[in-house]
């Protein structure tokens, strides 16, 4: 198992992925002799997950069952320990399209945070390309060097524990995109732009707030980045659902008085017609932030 | 000064037979760069001899059916004080406020006068220009600049570049999926370096060129074509490097029942004995046997039913391709579908539902909205609504198979479960239909 590449069993030592049911999944680090605790019952590890296939259904000590998926970046993100706001998939998918990531990219990204991102973008770029991510919270860095680590990614990877405005990326010129998701992306602008190759590169800044993105626009404009390009992206998700509309009794039908009330058209004259259709979720999500896409042509 | 390509990689380069984009504002076009061969890009017809050996992203301008470098803008619109407006109260929109007529304006261009130098015409000209406010008068030049410029930009293909071009263009062709959505679905589908994909789609190949480009070269992907031939032309338009070709296969899914089946005959046969084969050239049996070979070659990668993702978008109808191409799937891996529609994917659901072997099953749409971000001038533009189609996205599972005798084993085990997860094992493959 690693999070750039698939494989078929489950190993003692690999991050799984078990899925509960609808919108409910949590992750296990799997261990020779461990347990993990469900609400139905106890996965012991040894028997129930070490050489079993990915995606087998595991039945629990209680009798309900679960199955064991293979970690992707995708199961990662909703399922990761959050450290901080993380950014959901897609806004990621966005972001990884529109920075031409690809296998052998060169990608540097500031601040780290809980690593959704990161996942995604290793994922991608493997397994030639590299991530140079930067955070300046101690604690928050180590935690997710360790992750990277278990997760079978660690030689994509070099974590800093740096300020990017102060100190940018920890390296110049070799960049093929830059991701700035930080409270002031226009104090890193400068150092996104010598992190980015000569030849070109393309950046991204992810905000929350107007306001930043008219600095970020304007730092942009300034250090000489081109198709300066703020968008948002909004998932819409439908609920497939089977739903039952009556029919609303007019009363008897004058004309037909002599047909009798079942024999017209199949549909009885009381009673509801069953729909298959989507509705919205209750609530859904309105904003995450806005995206800033630019290129820095050649220098 | 113009950067010097002296020491660079090759690949910043544009080469005859390359092929590019051109650009101009936001509008694509995907071409190769082919010699003596004349273009056709925003009513302007050019050679493009002239960018061999120039570097990706210049700017060139079109003079007299040849393109020039463009100098890097060095007037690009001076900043100081000019006379402007307060407000538009007093402008009167009569249509007479431009004293050039258009054979003025035609005149100037025969002259040839540059894009810059016509647009400073239009505005001496104009009798309200030095009344609008400075944002207006900024508005008139964009636009003037877009009608009158000259100029072409030469880039390297991406997806995004070729996605957002498609769309633009051709909506039709890709059956309306929009850049957006293309994004989503090469993530959800968790296309990446070494793995096994397979393709199903309609969309002149700009979703297979995507996933390869994904791919990097490394793993493989299964085309799988309705009939007549698999659509490349717009996967061409990627310019991947030629051993990218080596990963990608195609298989017919007249076929996919057969190989379900095990009924699917790929052994070279000895075919002397007929007549008809005798009679064929020998460059003929040379291609037979190409094909053959081919053929084995994928059915074999696709028998082990050990697929590590699926892709679906064309104007079939996605139940039956999805019910039946899951089958090649590996238990745990994802697959993503696109319909322009909604209800044949809430059929989907519905029936992978019934069936089970799948979980985390989701109809989704994306809306995708640009900015425009200038100072006390910052405001959405236009939004794009639910045009760019719907995904449907899942993983595979384990599926029990009934054990042999026909009864389903029954577990039995203490009250329901509330997230409605049924203590069958799910009932046996649904055929091909």
């Amino acid at each position: 198992m690693s999070f750039v590449e698939y494989s078929d069993f489950i190993q003692d030592g690999d991050v799984a992925v078990v899925y509960l049911g609808h919108d409910s999944m949590m992750p296990v680090k799997v261990q020779q002799g461990a347990q993990t605790q469900t609400r139905y019952g106890v996965i012991r590890h040894s028997t129930d997950l070490i050489g079993q296939r990915y995606g087998s259904k595991v039945t629990c000590s209680k009798g309900g069952w679960v199955h064991v998926l293979h970690p992707t970046p995708e199961l990662w993100t909703v399922t990761l320990p959050h450290r901080t706001q993380i950014l959901y998939t897609t806004d990621i998918a966005t972001i990884t399209m529109m920075l031409e990531l690809k296998p052998g990219s060169v990608v540097c990204e500031s601040g780290t945070g809980s690593g959704s991102l990161s996942h995604a973008i290793l994922r991608t770029v493997a397994p030639t390309g590299h991530l140079h991510t930067v955070e300046f919270h101690q604690q928050r860095a180590e935690k997710v060097a360790e992750e990277f680590k278990e997760h079978r990614v660690g030689h994509l990877v070099t974590v800093r524990n740096q300020d990017v405005c102060k100190d940018g990326f920890g390296v110049t010129g070799v960049a093929d995109a830059v991701f700035l998701d930080i409270p002031s992306p226009w104090e890193a602008v400068g150092h996104a732009k010598a992190a980015l190759k000569r030849q070109g590169g393309r950046v991204c800044s992810f905000s929350p707030c107007i306001e930043q993105v008219q600095k970020t626009c304007e730092a942009l404009a300034h250090q000489g980045f081109e198709e300066i390009s703020p968008l948002e992206v909004l998932l819409r998700v439908h609920d497939v659902r089977t739903v039952s509309l009556p029919l609303p009794d007019f009363g008897p039908d004058a004309s037909s008085a002599q047909t009798p009330p079942d024999a017209r058209e199949g549909t009885p004259r009381y009673g509801s017609v069953a729909l298959k259709t989507t509705t919205a979720p209750r609530e859904m999500p309105g904003h995450t932030g806005y995206l800033t896409f630019a290129t820095k042509p050649r220098t | 000064i113009m950067a010097d390509n002296g020491d660079d990689d090759p690949q910043y380069t544009i080469k005859e037979g390359d092929h590019v984009v051109l650009k101009r504002g936001d509008i694509f076009k995907a071409i190769q760069v082919l010699p003596k061969k004349k273009v056709i890009f925003e009513k302007q017809w050019f050679f493009l001899d002239n960018a061999v050996g120039q570097l990706y992203s210049s700017t060139f301008e079109i003079v007299s059916g040849n393109l020039q470098p463009k100098k890097p803008k060095d007037t690009e619109g001076s900043s100081d004080a000019k006379e402007a407006g307060t407000d538009n109260r007093h402008i009167v929109d009569d249509g007479k406020s431009q004293k050039l007529t258009r054979d003025d304006i035609e005149t100037l261009k025969e002259q040839g006068l540059k894009g810059q130098e016509i647009i400073q015409q239009l505005i001496d000209n104009s009798s309200t220009f030095r009344d609008k406010t400075e944002y207006a008068q900024d508005k008139y030049i964009k636009k003037k600049k877009k009608k009158y410029e000259n100029t072409v930009t030469i880039l390297k293909p991406s997806c995004r570049i070729l996605a957002m071009m498609y769309h633009g263009r051709e909506p039709g062709k890709i059956c309306h999926l929009r850049y957006d959505a293309l994004a989503q679905m090469l993530t959800l589908a968790n296309i990446h370096a070494g793995s096994k994909v397979l393709v199903f789609e309609t969309c002149a190949g700009l979703v297979l060129g995507s996933v390869m480009e994904r791919m990097g070269g490394y793993g493989s992907v299964i085309q799988m074509y309705p009939g007549g031939g698999p659509g490349r032309a717009g996967m061409e338009s990627f310019g991947l490097p030629a051993h990218f070709h080596d990963m990608l296969h195609d298989f017919p899914i007249c076929h996919v029942n057969a190989l379900l089946a095990g009924t699917l005959d790929t052994t070279a046969k000895d075919q002397s004995a007929g007549m008809i084969f005798r009679i064929l050239a020998e460059e003929k049996k040379v291609k037979l046997e190409e094909k053959r070979k081919k053929l084995a070659a994928v059915a074999s990668l696709l028998e082990g039913r050990n697929a590590d993702g699926l892709i679906i978008a064309s104007r079939f109808h996605p139940c039956p391709v999805l019910m039946g191409l899951l089958k090649f799937l590996s238990p745990s891996r994802p697959f993503v579908v696109h319909s322009q529609y909604k209800e044949p994917l809430i059929e989907c659901y519905t029936k992978l539902r019934e069936q089970g072997g799948t979980v985390n099953l989701r109809l989704t749409d994306t809306w995708l909205r640009h900015y425009q971000v200038l100072p006390n001038r910052t405001h959405p533009l236009l939004l794009m609504s639910g045009g760019g189609g719907y995904l449907l996205s899942g993983t595979t599972v384990a599926t029990d198979r009934a054990k042999p005798g026909g009864s389903q084993s029954i577990r039995s085990f203490q009250g329901t479960f509330s997230n409605g997860v049924q203590g069958f094992p799910s009932s046996t493959d649904l055929p091909f239909c």
